[in-house]
């Protein structure tokens, strides 16, 4: 028995996935595209705001995005001055701008024709109809795109593989009732009842349409997991393990669930894809989100109005491009890298 | 010596089928039809028998797995465990729960090297999770000593015990598959055709490995294959399956010299022997093929290829008789 020289012994299947992964030049662009989309997300406040970054005052100085932050989070308060400053009025010593000095949802009446409304020095990628910024549109919206894709995402994904699992490993009536529940569910036609919901409640939030959107969307995840437990369970290593007197739980989440899940979870980057493009589709179609807010949808939704706005559909329409096909790619590189067949 | 470890009494065990929209079950598969035999402490017995005839699952139901992997599967009959006080216990309707303190008794080695390893634990993990659940007083030294002390007794290196399958061939992870059955002392282990995924100079090597272990350590091994030469290489006793019933039981010299049932004799002649000297030995060529399990002939499984076949043959199944040469024959007319 000869020892090989291989730098990568005693690797664990994660780590070697990772190795595989990296070798993948689209799957690595696509991971750092998801990354800046993320880090726009994570600092949208600080990228696009009506308030100065850092501003002086009367000689005193304050961080305004900062305090935003704090009042979002329910952990500061506005000082009764600020409350409802109009703060590019307000007369400072001096202050810092963010990149994009304007808010979402701040409107710029004096903007009335297609051209003042049009991509400018002053609004780069031009406002929509009632004067709101679409860069800095965009860069809010990024937040909402994530978040729907994520959240739908785990929902659907905590639903799928708990019941494709129990289906998978117990088989028998248990996987005949799972079963009859997935394909009851696959019936429904997913746009409609949604649209449905949405219009029945008066309210729409964002946590309604991530909750639909995860709550109709595990389907396809259940029967997949259920395959891959069946498949799993019948190795003989889970022979072994039960000729070895071990527990069911051990035997379901050591010995099944980590070699079942891992295709499972390659599904989730399309999953988080059919969100995005899911809500997309609602907002443009004016079902989505509340008209106060804004997502890339949304901004996609102005363009039906105003024909000749060609930036309102372009650049959502590019975000929306870009984001969706980095998780795809991700995606493909992942299942590539998890492909014993496309080893090297 | 022969002292009875594990007796086997008319096991039966049948595979519901199931059918029709509802599922219900239409029939049932007869993989093992009323087979007894007994293995001794410190013996190999061999089992051999074409694919098909029950031998697999004539070892699952040992390990008494099948109600697990399963479902709906029907048991009956005796799997009588015997410990060294001669305390006898029958495994085969042992509840869950009952079972667990047997299971450090009987172990299994697998046929495929490559799924009978779980690929995301690491060597280490694999061979000291049978110990952490059986021997849960044992420090976390004293398992790490184990493991690497089990490493040595199968011959591989302690240092690999940080790797992943992935990174063995197929008669590493065979030993590797070893030192977990052996990790907590059975008194019997299971092989079901240990071999036949390797190499040829690597077989050697294993079974060699096998018998080195059975004389450290003293324990019994069900040796389930096809390959009816490493089958007498490395038993002393060999049982001969056809459909699901034992057709003869003797010894490993008297069944591969001196077969006597007809089925023994024809899967005798398939063997290519490298030896001159057996030349004269007639190849027996069966006609037909071997009829479903899901729907066996009458009287004797093996009556409609025999070619010695009476009458009678359809209407009883024949016991195993005691012939003269001291086999243990399924046949009355042999």
């Amino acid at each position: 028995m000869s020892t090989p020289v291989n730098k990568n012994e005693g690797e664990s299947y994660g780590a070697f996935v990772r190795r595989q992964f990296r070798k993948n030049s689209f799957g690595m662009v696509s991971v750092w595209i998801v990354g800046i989309v993320a880090v726009i997300a994570i600092f949208a406040d600080l990228l696009a705001n009506d308030k100065p970054v850092v501003c002086s005052l009367r000689g005193e100085v304050y961080f305004p995005v900062v305090r935003e932050m704090g009042v979002t989070f329910g952990i500061a308060q506005w000082g009764t001055e600020f409350a409802t400053a109009d703060w590019k009025a307000l007369n400072y010593d001096w202050a810092v701008y963010p990149l994009v000095p304007y808010a979402p949802s701040s409107t710029d009446k004096q903007l009335v024709t297609l051209k003042e409304r049009a991509p400018s020095g002053s609004h780069w990628l031009g406002t929509d109809d009632i004067g709101r910024d679409v860069l800095s549109g965009l860069i809010h919206g990024s937040r909402y795109a994530l978040s729907i894709g994520f959240v739908a995402m785990s929902i659907a994904l905590t639903i799928g593989i708990i019941l494709g699992a129990i289906a998978g490993f117990f088989g028998g009536l248990t996987d005949l009732l799972i079963s009859r529940l997935i394909e009851v569910v696959i019936t429904f036609p997913r746009f409609f009842l949604i649209i449905t919901i949405v219009a029945l409640v008066e309210e729409g939030t964002l946590w309604l349409i991530m909750g639909l959107i995860g709550l109709t969307g595990w389907t396809s995840i259940a029967r997949f997991m259920r395959g891959e437990v069946l498949r799993v369970r019948n190795l003989d290593y889970v022979s072994a393990a039960t000729a070895l007197g071990y527990s069911t739980t051990r035997i379901i989440f050591r010995h099944v669930m980590p070699n079942a899940i891992a295709p499972v979870l390659i599904y989730a980057a399309f999953g988080i894809v059919s969100a995005i493009l899911f809500e997309s589709a609602l907002s443009f179609l004016g079902f989505g989100v509340p008209p106060t807010v804004v997502t890339w949808g949304s901004v996609l939704h102005k363009a039906r109005a105003s024909t000749y706005s060609w930036w309102l559909a372009v650049f959502p329409g590019l975000m929306i491009f870009v984001t969706v096909s980095a998780f795809n790619l991700i995606g493909d590189a992942l299942r590539d890298a998890t492909d014993p067949r496309l080893r090297n | 010596m022969s002292e009875p470890l594990l007796e086997v009494k008319n096991l039966r065990v049948r595979f519901p089928v199931h059918g029709g929209i509802l599922q219900r079950k239409v029939g049932s598969v007869n993989a093992v039809d009323g087979v007894s035999f007994t293995i001794e402490r410190g013996e190999t017995l061999g089992l051999v028998g074409e694919s098909g005839c029950g031998k697999t699952t004539v070892g699952r139901a040992l390990i008494n797995i099948l109600k697990h992997v399963a479902p709906g599967v029907e048991l009956d009959g005796e799997v009588v465990y015997v410990d060294k006080d001669g305390k006898r216990t029958d495994l085969l309707h042992l509840s869950k729960r009952d079972m667990i303190p047997f299971r450090s008794k009987i172990q299994m080695i697998f046929q495929d090297p490559y799924s009978s390893l779980n690929a995301r634990l690491s060597v280490k993990q694999i061979i000291a999770e049978p110990l952490e659940i059986h021997n849960p007083e044992m420090s976390k030294k004293e398992v790490d000593d184990k493991v690497m002390w089990l490493l040595e007794r199968v011959g591989l290196q302690p240092e690999y015990a940080g790797r992943y399958p992935h990174e063995f061939s197929g008669g590493q992870r065979q030993r590797i598959g070893i030192a977990r059955a052996l990790a907590t002392n059975p008194d019997l282990i299971i092989c079901d055709e240990p071999v036949s995924a390797l190499d040829v100079s690597v077989q050697a090597q294993v079974i060699n490995l096998m018998e080195d272990l059975q004389k450290e350590f003293g324990m019994s091994y069900l040796f389930i294959a096809h390959d009816l030469s490493v089958v007498y290489h490395i038993s002393k006793r060999i049982a001969v399956m056809y459909l699901g019933n034992l057709v003869e039981l003797g010894t490993a010299n008297q069944v591969y010299f001196d077969p006597v049932h007809p089925y023994s004799r024809a899967l005798l002649s398939s063997v290519p022997v490298p030896d001159p000297t057996r030349k004269n030995v007639k190849r027996v060529v069966l006609q037909g093929d071997i009829p479903t399990p899901l729907n066996k002939p009458s009287g004797c499984g093996f009556r409609t290829r025999c070619p010695v076949a009476q009458v009678e043959c359809a209407a009883n199944v024949p016991q195993l008789l005691a012939k003269d040469n001291g086999a243990l024959v399924a046949c009355p007319y042999a």
